[in-house]
């Protein structure tokens, strides 16, 4: 059996959710502050992916990467990148797709602290930038570890966005749920379940590993 | 001496209240603010500290001015030089006893020597969660006073100590006061805090 799909995915999961890290941990502390209307609709923004079938984003991701469309001509001519149906492409689609799974449960997680833990840094003369590093983070850090393996999990489980913007090239964009798609339309029952039943077992223990994590340190990010 | 002469709209979960304070604090002396609840005695607290700004009014620290609306000034909290106690002691989890004085200051004898004061020596290498509330109680105060702080404020600093320990702490906390010429406010309902010494009272009310 061909276990490059399996790696695909894996690769695309933990680059996704380095990304992911990065830029999840600013936007969630910056929501995470005083409330506004232009927060609140970024945040419906970011959370849309959860409700949102993938289909629909996988369509606007298409049409938006299309080398015949603006943004796709122009990351072609300046970057000489071509988005749809390459890995770079499923990249930023799921970075997009799972952007939730970082953002939600790190957001509780600041806005659970009180506020008086970082006032106290403040008033004994330490700026915002040091308080934030060894102040909040440190004491945020549970939840970082379970909104980076909850990405990591929703990224490997991506179908329907990849499906859209990646199709189905071998070695480049056939991750393990298209592999699945793709076996069980030739009839190769024997390599579809290899395949589903790898992903269960990762995933499987990926939740287990987040429950006995929160049950220890945190509460559940969704609750 | 500290001037100050504020109005405040605050929302809190007593409902909307008008915080109009108008009044000195004497330097180098220990003032207890008393009052119902609800009424602003900790927004005060937060005004001196710079964590919360008044709506008008000014802020005035000897001859330098902390807060002026109409002049548009604003002295910020990590200028002030404060010490702050906080109602919910807001230790850090991730620190233990000793690693809060260590992110106040790298003063090891003045570390050692506010360890000693508030008997937690040997506690010094426990995190708070590990720690009884009187003792989170201490190690507030003693991180609060790490930074030799000028104006030292304090919001219900004692309520988690027995009668004895609170009496020692307190004595030692006035000949420390009385060196470092520490100006201290702070929010308390009983008036048996501080009374041997040079304290004023301040009853906060809205009339």
């Amino acid at each position: 059996m061909d276990m490059e799909p399996i790696w695909l995915s894996i690769k695309l999961a933990l680059i996704t959710t380095i990304f992911l890290l990065f830029i999840g941990i600013p936007i969630a502390y910056w929501l995470s502050r005083r409330q506004s209307i232009v927060k609140l609709i970024i945040e419906a923004l970011i959370t849309m992916p959860l409700v949102l079938p993938p289909s629909v984003l996988g369509f606007y991701l298409l049409l938006a990467f299309s080398p015949n469309n603006g943004l796709g001509i122009w990351l072609h001519q300046h970057f000489n990148l071509q988005m749809v149906f390459s890995f770079k492409g499923l990249v930023l689609a799921s970075i997009i797709y799972s952007l939730p799974f970082m953002v939600s449960p790190l957001k509780a997680a600041f806005s659970h602290l009180p506020k008086s833990m970082a006032e106290a840094s403040y008033v004994m003369g330490k700026s915002k930038i040091k308080t934030f590093f060894y102040v909040i983070l440190p004491n945020i850090k549970p939840s970082i570890f379970t909104a980076a393996v909850l990405t990591f999990a929703h990224t490997l489980g991506e179908f329907g966005v990849v499906l859209m913007i990646g199709g189905n090239i071998p070695g480049e964009t056939k991750v393990a749920s298209i592999a699945i798609y793709d076996s069980v339309e030739t009839m190769d029952y024997a390599s579809a379940n290899a395949y589903a039943l790898i992903l269960f077992a990762i995933t499987f223990v990926i939740v287990i590993g987040v429950f006995l994590l929160n049950r220890s340190a945190v509460k559940s990010p969704f609750e | 001496m500290i001037k100050i002469d504020i109005f405040k709209k605050i929302g809190g979960r007593y409902g909307a209240v008008d915080l109009r304070v108008n009044t000195t604090f004497q330097s180098g002396a220990v003032t207890q603010i008393s009052g119902p609840s609800g009424i602003g005695k900790t927004s005060l607290l937060k005004i001196l500290a710079g964590l919360v700004l008044p709506d008008s009014g000014m802020v005035t620290l000897e001859d330098e001015i902390w807060f002026d609306k109409a002049k548009n000034i604003s002295k910020k909290v990590q200028d002030r030089n404060v010490g702050f106690v906080f109602q919910d002691y807001a230790l850090f989890p991730n620190m233990t006893v000793e690693e809060h004085l260590r992110y106040a200051t790298n003063d090891k004898e003045y570390i050692n020597y506010l360890l000693e004061l508030g008997e937690m020596k040997v506690l010094s290498k426990r995190y708070p969660k590990q720690l009884s509330g009187g003792q989170q109680q201490r190690v507030a105060i003693l991180r609060a006073l790490a930074t030799k702080p000028k104006l030292l404020l304090m919001d219900e600093p004692f309520t988690a100590l027995d009668a004895e320990l609170k009496l020692r702490l307190i004595k030692g906390l006035s000949s420390l006061f009385l060196a470092q010429k520490t100006t201290v406010v702070l929010v308390s309902h009983q008036n048996d805090e501080f009374a041997h010494q040079n304290r004023n009272v301040f009853l906060l009310s809205n009339d």
